[in-house]
């Protein structure tokens, strides 16, 4: 068994314009847990789905144990022992742990399902490997945890000896993760190969011997875990590429713009949010406790490796999730149960994360887009106001530098710089208080960067208050007065920009610092 | 600007051409299968729905309810709701159409009649299609399963109310109405004698208007196309997603039950049990090869009607069955074609402008 139980090279894969891997690579030598890293979007599961037969590359090899296995079939993979343990599970509920396990290989007698040999053949497994859980329970009355265990134990009856686990501690407590550690290693000392994917740094320092960091669909580095640092590793993870450069905030301001700025102290408090908690679809709290607030002209900068709370935080703020505990308020008015539209009237502006998702209409115009939200004040005597839709696109077109600089092309057909250009031009170019601007710039060409960031910076200076959620480090130093870092649903510090660099913030965007401060 | 629009007409009609063209070929191998010649299967279709005027009368009769069904499921679509329980909303509809007439007194003039008879029929719909609406909009209800039971709950509640309430003896009709009916066509145009075709159908005309108006040109339209096309993006900008799901059901099923005035107010002047025909669900297969739009609605429905009343004229040359054949090659045809035709057109597109 010398050659490499996976081999991955110049593996490319597009999903229509998205490219989600390119010319990525992956080598795991045999008997080790490699920690495959990068933040959400990076193409960490793609690379795993190719290597799982779940989806065939555009190009690139994929060998598992030294043979050309490129473009096999998910069956394919199992039968030559690469099994995969997704991050959402895929169990029947109520069945049992032990006829989930089995399920797709049940051991029979005669005609009919063997369900004593299932139980016996389980328990065997669960001895062996030591994920204990009970093998005749249903599933539906186990925790998260057991669930996992049951998920890994099903890839483990079907004969895995390459184990991958995607984001394997996202739903677990840290004991569970501790108990999952210990199997890991057990299964790696007992000759399995395991691929763990995940974005905390501190459990790959913890459980990896060698690590692979993904950015941007590309694989930028290749690590031994005990030669590294988790500055290192989050450098390479959230480093900025050299084609970005974003003006230091002393030079940006221009002449005499900071003694213009009124100063944050003597600002209003615009946005307070207080004890804010939110949880997902599985319960599981996802913004904890936080509490902030921003003054007019202040910008407040969430920066963290993304995962930690950061979406979640911006949508409870906008309307858009529930708030399980803690207020909102905006300009002295509570909006925390009030209506995304209440929330909008009373002065909030949303620059959404995803704008293919949330932020546009792709099939609608540009016209209509820009009308998005406010839909009803551009219409006479119930029907539309297509002149005033008209004249309001083409002036908002000019005004942040659309094009095409017509109003008719659906935004659909639009590049992504001038797509968020749109969405900037919809959610600024009208009268608000807060700005909720949540990684403005993802996926957006270095003029429009620019852009938008002096679009930023004259809102501030109009004394707009204004959270930014960015991935991007930099920019958040940048733009940012007061800089927080968010990790595992909670500010793990907040401090002033000039105090802040990546150095300072490096530690808690991986939870280094964080138990200290808990 | 004129290119762009040429763009968006072709990517629209261009796959309910294809589909056409498709049923069409299959049409031809199975009447060359019965021993017989397409071209006369054909002229005969066309000679038996448009080549007299009683035919032509009849295929607008029909089109009548299609257009309004179908333009009840459109609308829903255009929201991302599938609308399956036109059939019941017909006779929902019907019925509502049918007790407001039968309730008023005789010799009340038309000019309240009708309308207060369209509101019945606008009640019936708005129970059957709302109530959808408001299940999915509260809990989640998937539309498509309440809407296929509630078209059971509808015609066995009617069946039983007709059955053991209101049965005029030896039949499963109710009375005939006192007011509210309104004149066939051939009280104008007299060549159209016999023929159950009547004003609705310029109701049916005024509807599709309607529907095109608010969909295109109001700020209601605008939030339901943008709800129908990303949820996710109308919750964003502050739409309230399910309430926009509530009106378009309610709206949806409010036009599906107006076609059942064309049975009630324009032929038989009552309801009669079983007569929708399985209409409410060849109106899906309307909606969709008129592409969800309120005119694509109503041309596809004279398409449908047609062929229904074209295939009255073919029995002696080829089984009854062969036009129900040819409806579901049509819908196949159409469902395979609509995405295929747009990926062409758009990677064509790619092409063109590199």
């Amino acid at each position: 068994m010398s050659a490499h139980p996976i081999r991955m090279a110049g593996i490319d894969k597009s999903f229509g314009p998205v490219r989600a891997n390119r010319a990525a690579s992956l080598d795991v030598a045999p008997g080790e847990i490699h920690a495959l890293v990068g933040e959400n979007g990076a193409g960490k599961s793609t690379l795993m789905k190719i290597l799982g037969g779940l989806v065939e590359p555009d190009a690139g090899t994929v060998e598992v144990n030294g043979r050309d296995v490129t473009g096999w079939s998910t069956s394919d993979a199992i039968a030559n022992g690469v099994g995969v343990v997704h991050q959402h599970f895929m169990l029947v509920p109520t069945l049992t742990v032990a006829e989930n396990v089995v399920l797709g290989n049940e051991p029979r007698r005669g005609m009919l399902f063997d369900r004593t040999r299932a139980l016996t053949d389980v328990n065997a497994l669960i001895q062996k490997t030591g994920l204990v859980v009970p093998a005749d329970r249903r599933v539906s009355e186990l925790s998260v945890g057991e669930a996992q265990r049951v998920e890994i134990l099903k890839t483990l009856y079907r004969g895995a000896k390459i184990l991958i686990l995607d984001e394997p501690t996202a739903v677990l407590s840290p004991p569970d993760v501790r108990e999952l550690w210990t199997v890991l290693r057990k299964l790696r000392d007992d000759g399995g190969t395991i691929v763990l994917i995940t974005h905390r740094l501190d459990e790959v320092i913890d459980i990896s011997d060698t690590i692979t960091v993904m950015r941007a669909g590309a694989t930028v580095g290749r690590m031994t875990t005990s030669e590294t640092t988790p500055a290192e590793i989050a450098k390479a993870m959230v480093g900025r590429d050299v084609a970005l450069s974003v003006p230091g905030r002393e030079t940006i301001s221009g002449p005499g713009a900071t003694a213009d700025r009124p100063s944050s102290a003597a600002g209003a408090l615009l946005l307070e949010v207080r004890d804010l908690s939110v949880s997902d679809s599985r319960r599981i709290r996802v913004v904890d406790g936080v509490t902030f607030s921003i003054r007019a002209g202040e910008v407040l900068g969430i920066a963290g490796v993304e995962g930690n709370g950061q979406t979640e935080i911006v949508e409870a703020i906008a309307g858009l999730r529930d708030i399980a505990a803690g207020s909102v308020v905006v300009s002295g008015h509570d909006v925390t149960r009030a209506t995304v539209k209440d929330r909008r009237a009373a002065g909030i502006a949303h620059v959404p994360e995803d704008r293919h998702r949330r932020g546009l209409i792709l099939e609608y115009s540009i016209a209509e887009n820009l009308v998005l939200g406010a839909q009803d004040e551009f219409s006479k005597r119930g029907s539309l106001d297509g002149a005033r839709i008209d004249a309001h696109a083409r002036e908002q077109i000019a005004k942040f530098d659309v094009r095409p600089s017509t109003p008719a092309p659906a935004a659909r057909t639009l590049s992504g710089g001038n797509q968020q250009k749109v969405v900037i031009a919809r959610e600024m170019g009208r009268s608000f208080t807060v700005l909720l601007a949540a990684q403005p710039t993802r996926g957006v060409d270095v003029g429009a960067i620019e852009f938008i960031h002096r679009q930023i910076r004259e809102a501030r200076d109009a004394g707009k208050a204004i959270l930014l959620v960015s991935a991007e480090l930099n920019e958040v130093l940048a733009l940012a007065d007061t800089v927080a870092v968010m990790y595992r649903g909670k500010f793990a510090v907040t401090m002033p920009a000039s105090d802040a660099t990546p150095e300072v913030l490096g530690p808690y965007m991986t939870g280094g610092n964080s138990r200290d401060a808990a | 600007m004129s290119e762009s629009f040429r763009l968006r007409a072709e990517e629209a009609l261009l796959p309910s051409i294809v589909a056409l063209l498709i049923a069409l070929i299959l049409g031809d191998v199975l009447i060359l299968m019965f021993g017989e010649s397409p071209a006369h299967v054909y002229s005969r279709m066309i000679e038996g729905a448009w080549g007299n005027p009683y035919g032509f009368a009849q295929v607008l009769y029909k089109t009548t309810t299609l257009t309004f069904a179908g333009l009840g499921i459109a609308l829903a679509l255009r929201a991302g709701l599938f609308n399956i329980g036109a059939e019941g909303q017909l006779a929902a509809g019907a019925f509502g159409a049918a007790i407001v007439g039968i309730s008023l007194p005789a010799g009340t003039p038309g000019l309240v009649a009708v309308p207060l008879c369209l509101l019945g029929a606008a009640a019936g719909g708005l129970l059957t299609g709302g109530l959808p609406g408001v299940l999915k909009a509260k809990f989640g209800a998937h539309e498509v399963i309440v809407t296929i039971m509630l078209n059971f709950v509808v015609l066995a509640l009617l069946n039983w109310l007709i059955v053991e309430r209101l049965r005029t003896a030896d039949t499963l009709h109710t009375p005939e109405i006192n007011a509210g009916a309104v004149p066939r066509l051939s009280e104008f145009i007299p060549a159209f004698h016999g023929s159950a075709a009547n004003v609705t159908f310029f109701f049916a005309i005024a509807a599709a208007i309607w529907c095109w108006w608010y969909l295109f040109r109001t700020p209601g339209g605008y939030a339901l196309r943008a709800t129908g096309l990303q949820p996710d993006a109308a919750e964003y900008s502050g739409i309230r997603v399910g309430r926009v799901w509530i009106k378009a059901m309610a709206l949806g099923g409010m036009l599906a039950a107006l076609g059942g005035t064309n049975f009630v107010l324009g032929y038989k002047h009552y309801y009669e049990d079983g007569f929708t025909g399985g209409s409410g669900f060849l109106a899906i297969a309307v909606a969709i090869v008129g592409r969800n739009h309120p005119f694509g609605v109503v041309i596809a429905a004279f398409f449908f009607a047609t062929l229904s009343q074209g295939g009255l004229a073919i029995h002696a040359l080829v089984p009854k069955q062969m036009v129900e054949v040819l409806q579901g090659i049509v819908i196949l045809a159409m469902a395979a074609a609509v995405p295929e035709v747009q990926r062409a057109l758009r990677s064509a597109r790619k092409v063109v402008a590199a």
